[in-house]
């Protein structure tokens, strides 16, 4: 082994000037020429030996020519060469052992070699041992994805020896995990093959699981007696592990049991047997109940024209007569032991991993419902006016930023733009709406809403006749593509990391402009009591119109942000408006923190509920929707309730 | 005090003898029944368009009179639509199914009917199992039944809870609604037993009734429909009319008013909300047949809303504004988008209705509310003053 690695890194060494000793490569060649000439998958692993064995320099170069049908021979002397094309119309000769030009040929003066498929893929195996110790990192590191994807039981020593000259920390890291994981299904000796399972224990990637699994591999068997001699994982009782009828069927299939007569068949021997209308001694006409249909084949198998049925009770005999056992295909019962106990120890550590995953995820929901639900919770809990056109105006930003960046082809400048103009949109509409239709309703909460359904319709189909109804894409800088990989288990989109740090943005940025600023005090003023803040100067319309500005510009960039992951149509927003509505309500009206509160837990139960039946998100909202009805009966008035006069009782 | 209802409710004598001079007219130029000037898909929209009424009455009644503005009625209306639509497949499935096994050899059992019945209905979404909830779908009467009780216990126990919780105003309107969202995605679901997105369909077909034309059908349905509707007028003016409206209209005015004045507010609300549930689910299961098929779309919250619309636009705590306002609605809406209103060309641009129509609807109702906050039932009220003055 370490004699082979010592020639490798000779002959690496050796590589680049590839005439140091001429001739012992070309040896080999001539001495074989008969099995390169006509390879087959058989007759070219002598060769493959001996070109490894010559540890001539330039052998991975021929290999990788002669896959990649680049290899030529000449028809006067049978020598190999190399060609490369020259002038007027010759093929210029390369000697295969030094590298050296060998004089111009015609091409029809030579044959070009054109292994099939198999050989190609026998010479590409025995390529890994150069390409493992290539050296460029690079290809080095194409080789280990290459074994990663594919290896045979041949690799693991060579794999193996190529550990040992690897000198990059973290090529070399990779070709140890690979060398235990071939180590595991390819290991020679039981000892080494357990320590590379346990070297596995808590460790979260698929690639140990996927290695790991295939030891475990069960299949039922049926025995006489408590089987001896094979690697048993549990013995099953019928009727509780397995059910009767497909332990009967076990023993069918094992044939030591008579089979069972399907229904299908027993009717259509029913049906072959008529005579004159009548079957098995029964009209025809009164075979209406599976019980009179019994009673006719029974009769008829008395007189043995149709097979006997097999009765419950033999059946019932002849399962409780076997054993039926899980029995593993390893047959070394050291190893599946090793392998379970190893298996349970990174299903603990990938359930923890998993519940962090989960968190993440719950994380980025609760950022996007809060940033869709912030704009609503502010014009809700300032002036008590539902908005049912919020949606629309997510809708409006998001379609802003698809008309900027059609302005604007650079997608992280277009995204810069599109953020503050979404917000300025977004901000103008909504003055407009407070301006021309909901100063006029104040006092009527319930009129305001219909009549904010009214523009919510008007601008949804608006939206529809300018835009069409086909999804338009709104594509984010390529440095938010990607994801945040941890392991194989915990992964994030880096716009979703995105999202959540424009909703911390947000929420530090109402926080400040509420509790920092005039325009803050004054809000808050006319929220506590409008009448009072009148008299103290505060001009309450200007006040309700500058936050349902506000309000409706935060949505906008809402817009903009879902937009960069949902496709833009005119019923994005209304798929999130009962969602935050529910997150305002839960949260508490007329609070930052209470909308945070609401985004959170609606975010974070709503990822749990798809944890738990992950193939039905329908589902999901359901319960998630059925659940807020019954919070709301203990909290009617949200998670953070306003205390005192500003409640509004 | 004590007058004749028609005496309290003058709308009602003049509701119900134009509607029986409508519908006499109608059936008499039926083709089903008479001329055959009106076509029968024109009395199916006719036939329709009266239950929509009716369930707009129902929403007059918890909304206008009540002040419960509730964003799920059209959900008891379609789970009206459901609970008749389950006999109505399930029985026509059958005697398809046992029309095709008539054939066989051997006379069918009654587990190869069920069979063939569940791989009919439910193979379109992957299923031959017929699921418990259509255990009396082979029953006509306890279909019926079911049309009054399931949207009638769903509305108790949902007003049990919201009333209970003194959730009122907006915060109820958006707890209906989801409360409304809720039930068309469980609806929308391959294994809710209700055939998923595709609904239930073939709804006209009436077992039974197979050998009657579509156009007789479809005038016996009419005349039901208005049936349906001169009944329920009645009971809601009924209800309107008394002590009990005199109630129920003062709690929309001051709940806690009445509160203090000892009166149970809560069980007023909830024999409100539950009743114009089961009127709206009646003319849920009315409509439906009518239309032949139901899916969770039409149950989707847009549908409760735009109830509210009509009776806004119709004119809030009168009953035949509610009328009113339900059927130039959705007569006008069938109208401009079923391509038949003409497009307006204005040289750059040609506003074509079927696209428009949305828009126009939204910004009159905006106009509507801000500027007749009584709807076209207001109109009335100065008609009648002029009158008396």
């Amino acid at each position: 082994m370490l004699r082979i690695c010592l020639v490798l890194i000779a002959a690496l060494i050796a590589l680049a000037p590839a005439h140091a000793q001429e001739g012992n490569l070309n040896t080999v060649l001539e001495a074989y020429r008969a099995n390169i000439e006509k390879p087959s998958r058989t007759t070219i692993t002598p060769v493959l030996e001996a070109l490894v064995e010559s540890q001539a320099p330039g052998v991975a170069v021929f290999l990788e020519k002669w896959r990649e049908k680049e290899l030529w021979q000449r028809k006067s002397d049978g020598r190999f060469f190399y060609v490369s094309k020259a002038d007027g119309g010759k093929l210029m000769l390369t000697d295969i052992a030094t590298g050296e030009e060998a004089g111009l040929a015609d091409a029809a003066e030579l044959d070009n070699l054109k292994p099939n498929s198999g050989v190609r893929g026998v010479i590409a195996a025995a390529l890994v041992q150069f390409q493992l110790s290539d050296p460029d990192p690079e290809r080095r590191l194409q080789a280990l994805t290459a074994l990663e994807r594919d290896a045979n039981q041949s690799h693991l020593s060579i794999l193996r020896a190529a550990i040992e000259s690897e000198q990059d920390p973290a090529i070399r890291t990779r070709k140890e995990r690979l060398q235990r994981l071939l180590t595991i299904k390819f290991g020679f000796d039981q000892a080494t093959r357990v320590a590379a399972i346990e070297s596995f224990a808590g460790d979260p990637g698929v690639d140990a699981r996927a290695a790991l699994n295939p030891l475990l591999a069960t299949s039922i068997q049926a025995f006489d007696a408590v089987p001896e001699g094979v690697n048993v994982a549990r013995i099953l009782t019928p009727g509780r592990d397995i059910e009767a009828d497909a332990a009967y069927q076990l023993l069918v299939d094992a044939g030591k049991a008579r089979p069972i007569v399907p229904l299908a068949e027993r009717k259509q021997a029913l049906v072959t047997n008529i005579r004159d209308g009548r079957v098995g001694g029964l009209p025809v006409a009164e075979l209406v109940t599976q019980e009179a249909r019994d009673r006719a084949y029974l009769a008829l198998a008395a007189d043995g024209s149709v097979p006997p049925l097999v009765t419950a009770d033999e059946r019932q005999e002849a399962v409780a007569g076997h054993v039926f056992a899980e029995v593993y295909a390893e047959p070394d019962a050291a190893l599946t032991e090793a392998a379970e106990e190893t298996l349970a120890d990174i299903n603990g550590t990938v359930g923890v991993y998993r519940f962090l995953d989960l968190a993440l995820d719950g994380l980025s929901l609760a950022s996007i419902y809060f940033l869709a639900a912030i704009g609503l919770a502010i014009t809700f809990g300032v002036m008590g006016v539902i908005n049912m056109a919020h949606g629309e105006f997510i809708m409006i930003g998001a379609y802003t930023g698809y008309v900027v960046q059609q302005f604007i082809p650079n997608y992280t400048a277009s995204i810069l733009v599109a953020l503050p103009l979404a917000f300025a949109v977004a901000f103008l509409a909504g003055v407009a709406l407070e301006r021309l239709v909901i100063r006029h309703l104040a006092h009527r909460p319930l009129e305001t809403l219909l009549a904010t359904f009214g523009i919510s319709i008007a601008l949804q189909q608006i939206a529809k006749n300018i835009f069409g109804t086909q999804a338009r894409p709104l594509t984010s800088p390529s440095w938010l593509d990607g994801a945040w990989v941890v392991n194989d288990v915990v992964s994030i989109s880096y716009i979703r990391i995105a999202i959540f740090v424009l909703a911390l943005v947000f929420l530090g940025l109402l926080l400040f402009i509420l509790n920092r600023t005039r325009l803050g005090l004054e809000v808050r003023a006319v929220t506590q009591n409008p009448r009072m803040a009148s008299s103290m100067g505060i001009n309450p319309d200007r006040i309700n119109m500058l936050t349902f500005g506000l309000g409706s510009g935060i949505a906008g960039i809402a817009g903009v942000a879902i937009g960069l992951f949902a496709k833009v149509t005119s019923e994005l927003g209304s798929g999130y408006i009962v969602q935050s509505f529910m997150t305002v309500v839960v949260g508490g009206v007329g609070n930052i923190w209470g909308t945070l509160a609401g985004a959170g837990m609606i975010g974070s139960l709503q990822k749990l509920i798809e944890f738990f039946n992950p193939s039905n998100t329908l589902a999901a909202q359901t319960y998630m929707i059925i659940f807020i009805i019954i919070f709301i009966q203990f909290r009617p008035k949200g998670i953070i309730a306003l205390k005192g006069r500003a409640a509004g009782d | 005090m004590q007058r004749s209802l028609f005496a309290r409710q003058p709308s009602v004598l003049v509701f119900i003898s134009l509607l029986a001079v409508f519908t006499i007219v109608i059936t008499v130029l039926s083709e089903g029944f008479g001329l055959g000037l009106v076509s029968t898909s024109f009395v199916k929209i006719l036939g329709k368009t009266l239950c929509l009424c009716l369930v707009a009455i129902a929403m007059d009644l918890v909304w206008g009179y009540c002040g419960i503005l509730s964003l799920g009625h059209f959900a008891f209306f379609g789970l009206g639509g459901y609970m008749i639509g389950m006999w109505l497949m399930y029985e026509r499935t059958k005697d398809i199914v046992i029309a095709s096994l008539a054939g066989a050899e051997l006379p069918p059992t009654a587990e190869e009917i069920r069979e063939g019945i569940g791989t009919q209905i439910f193979g379109v979404v992957g299923g031959s199992e017929i699921p418990v909830v259509w255990y009396f779908a082979d029953s006509l009467f306890a279909q019926l039944a079911l049309v009054v009780l399931v949207p009638g216990l769903l509305a108790l126990v949902f007003g049990w809870l919201a009333f209970r919780s003194r959730v009122t105003g907006v915060y109820l309107s958006i707890l209906t609604q989801a409360m409304t969202l809720a039930l068309s995605l469980y609806l929308f679901q391959n294994d809710s037993g209700l055939r998923g997105n595709n609904g239930l369909s073939g709804l006209q077909n009436i077992p039974g009734l197979t050998h009657l034309p579509q156009s007789v059908v479809s005038v016996w349905f009419f005349l039901a429909s208005a049936f349906a509707l001169g009944a329920g007028y009645l009971v809601a003016a009924w209800v309107v009319s008394g002590k009990f409206g005199n109630v129920i209209r003062a709690i929309r005015d001051d709940e806690t008013r009445i509160r203090f004045m000892g009166y149970p507010v809560e069980a007023y609300k909830l024999v409100v909300f539950t009743l114009t549930a089961v009127i709206a689910a009646i003319a849920g299961a009315l409509y439906y047949p009518q239309a032949g098929i139901i899916n969770p779309a039409e149950i989707a919250p847009i549908a409760s809303i735009y109830l509210a619309v009509w009776v806004a636009i119709g004119g809030r705590g009168r009953l035949y504004g509610a009328v009113i306002g339900a059927a130039t609605v959705s007569l006008l809406s069938s109208w401009f988008t079923g391509g038949q209103a003409p497009s307006i060309p204005l040289g750059f641009y040609t506003i074509d209705w079927v696209d428009w129509w949305q828009v126009l609807l939204g910004l009159g109702f905006v106009l509507v509310t801000l500027f007749m906050p009584k709807g076209i039932g207001g109109l009335f009220d100065r008609l009648v003053r002029k009158d008396a003055a």
